[in-house]
């Protein structure tokens, strides 16, 4: 069963502003779900609409095989939604922001004081379960927006941006966290400007610019599809110049080199080479995220063809 | 009402209750300082000099329109604050995503604001105990009207919310529409005492229907029909429901 399906799904702004273009999407049950894009693709659009903070155009939106302008009712019982922005009411408790959320979800008070007191120690906040929501940290906010989001069970989960301004401990507590929820079933579709996070987390994924989907797969195959691997390895001594045949590299500094990896050749090689000059290896680390290259590339290569599309028309 | 609906609409109104409880001094407070000012002001020291209006004296005749005044004041600018901070702060956006319907979502704010007017209402009557002997002649119309106008203000102050863009926004219809119209409304006079221009032009101001009804139930005299007050009280309600009801469901100032 799909958690997901979006067929033809549009978006015009008053103004004109076209975000969405049609856009055709499904997400498997159980799945954990990439949406990427850069700024003002339409990511933060298609997940208001599928939460009911957007207006569509036009197209279908089905949760859980439940028709969103249909059943809304059942559609949005399925739903749990961490947006970007913070959205509770910053004077309210935290324990009374999560009562009132399952309440909104129609959960009853004796079960929702167990459920409340569980996410907050949880996600660590029942020391705080008292203060007033402004008193929290920012990454002790975006903490409360997950917990607050999980209060009704919900079967899928949509995350936009959840480890935004979050340092690197917080960040990877939240990420145990997810993949928890997600083995127990529960369908995570994540938003993140992080695309490290994105590849350690997510199974499937889809990048979306200028208001189409222009990627959708698994995150293996995207990966797969990465042609060169940049690494940067530190030596053991100083060098003024290497030759790597094979190999493309570059002196960063007397101690250090960058080395253009094709996906057919292996490192052992490189390896092999250094050691025959006598040189080791100290350490050796990735010069940008995997996917983050390959979404740089795809977005710019994307710009690229539309623009020279655009030329060409100008042309005639 | 499913289980759902209900538990959703205790939670809203529980909360909008929360609210105004949680800020007393600026909620509760005032309005019975301003109130208790008008009974000494107008009531005793303007309105011993002014004497009978009808059978009446004039305290127990103002009376019932300054708890009407409190009830107007209070509803309106309730619900239209606290939606208006809700959209400036998107905790509206709980409930949108939320599966509770549009109807459990208007029903859960007007009811904050009826309870703020009711509760104002009663801190308001006990105030004028002090000044008057308070005697009632139909409980039933005293209560109906007060829910009723309540309820039509709670409303409208919903409405002004859905349209507001800023603070200001909120309180431009108070000022310059509300404090107008309840002046206007027939509360410190009998509308007998205007030349007969003045008495039908006075007509068309919906507070006067109301503060009258509610007049009658506690002195058995009004200026105007009692049933005709509770038919437009009726009918304003279904109007300003129907409209913020129509406002919600399109989304007009909550979703894009």
């Amino acid at each position: 069963m799909n958690a997901l399906n979006i067929k033809g799904l549009t978006k015009t702004y008053q103004g004109g502003t076209q975000a969405l273009r049609g856009i055709n999407l499904e997400v498997k049950q159980g799945d954990f779900f990439a949406l990427l894009g850069p700024n003002g693709a339409g990511k933060s659009t298609t997940i208001g609409i599928i939460s009911s903070l957007v207006n569509k155009s036009a197209g279908e939106v089905d949760i859980f095989e439940y028709s969103l302008e249909e059943q809304p009712i059942q559609a949005k019982s399925c739903i749990g939604l961490v947006p970007q922005e913070f959205n509770f009411n910053q004077f309210e408790p935290l324990w009374q922001i999560m009562l009132n959320q399952a309440g909104y979800y129609g959960v009853p008070k004796k079960e929702a004081i167990p459920r409340a007191e569980k996410y907050l120690k949880q996600l660590d906040l029942w020391d705080k379960r008292n203060d007033a929501a402004r008193m929290l940290s920012g990454g002790m906010k975006r903490r409360l927006m997950i917990a607050r989001a999980l209060m009704h069970n919900p079967r899928m989960l949509i995350l936009d941006e959840p480890t935004a301004g979050v340092d690197i401990e917080i960040r990877r507590s939240m990420w145990s966290f997810l993949q928890e929820l997600n083995k127990q079933g529960v369908t995570i579709i994540l938003t993140t400007h992080y695309l490290e996070e994105a590849e350690m987390l997510c199974k499937n994924i889809a990048i979306i610019d200028k208001g189409s989907i222009v990627q959708n797969t698994s995150m293996k195959s995207l990966l797969a599809t990465l042609n060169i691997e940049t690494f940067i390895l530190d030596l053991s001594k100083n060098i003024s110049s290497l030759s790597l045949s094979g190999f493309e590299t570059r002196l960063v500094d007397p101690h250090t080199i960058e080395v253009d990896v094709p996906k057919e050749d292996s490192l052992n090689t490189v390896f092999e080479q250094l050691s025959q000059q006598n040189i080791q290896v100290l350490s050796m680390r990735n010069k940008s995220n995997r996917l983050e290259e390959l979404f740089v590339r795809m977005v710019e290569s994307g710009r690229v063809t539309k623009e020279s599309a655009v030329g060409e028309k100008i042309n005639e | 009402m499913n289980n759902l609906n209900w538990v959703a609409l205790l939670t809203i109104w529980r909360k909008e209750c929360q609210r105004f409880l949680r800020i007393w001094v600026q909620t509760l407070i005032p309005p019975a300082i301003t109130m208790s000012l008008y009974f000494v002001i107008f009531g005793n020291l303007i309105g011993n000099r002014i004497g009978q209006m009808g059978n009446f004296s004039y305290m127990e005749f103002i009376v019932p329109g300054l708890i009407m005044m409190a009830v107007i004041t209070n509803s309106y600018s309730n619900v239209s604050s606290s939606f208006y901070s809700a959209k400036f702060q998107r905790n509206i956006e709980e409930l949108l995503v939320a599966p509770v319907s549009n109807w459990i979502i208007i029903a859960g704010f007007v009811g904050g604001g009826v309870a703020r007017a009711l509760i104002i209402g009663i801190i308001v009557t006990c105030v004028s105990m002090f000044f008057v002997d308070i005697q009632i002649h139909s409980f039933a119309m005293i209560i109906v009207t007060l829910l009723l106008t309540a309820i039509l203000f709670a409303t409208a102050g919903l409405i002004n919310a859905v349209y507001a863009n800023s603070f200001d926004d909120i309180s431009i219809v108070p000022t310059f529409v509300l404090t107008p119209l309840t002046y206007l409304g027939g509360v410190f006079y009998s509308l007998s005492l205007l030349p007969e221009f003045w008495q039908s032009v006075s007509k068309i101001n919906p507070v006067v229907y109301m503060v009258n009804g509610f007049r009658y139930g506690f002195l058995g005299e009004s200026d105007i029909n009692h049933y005709i007050s509770l038919g437009l009280l009726v009918g304003f309600n279904i109007i300003l429901i129907s409209w913020a009801y129509s406002l919600i469901n399109r989304g007009v100032g909550i979703r894009s």
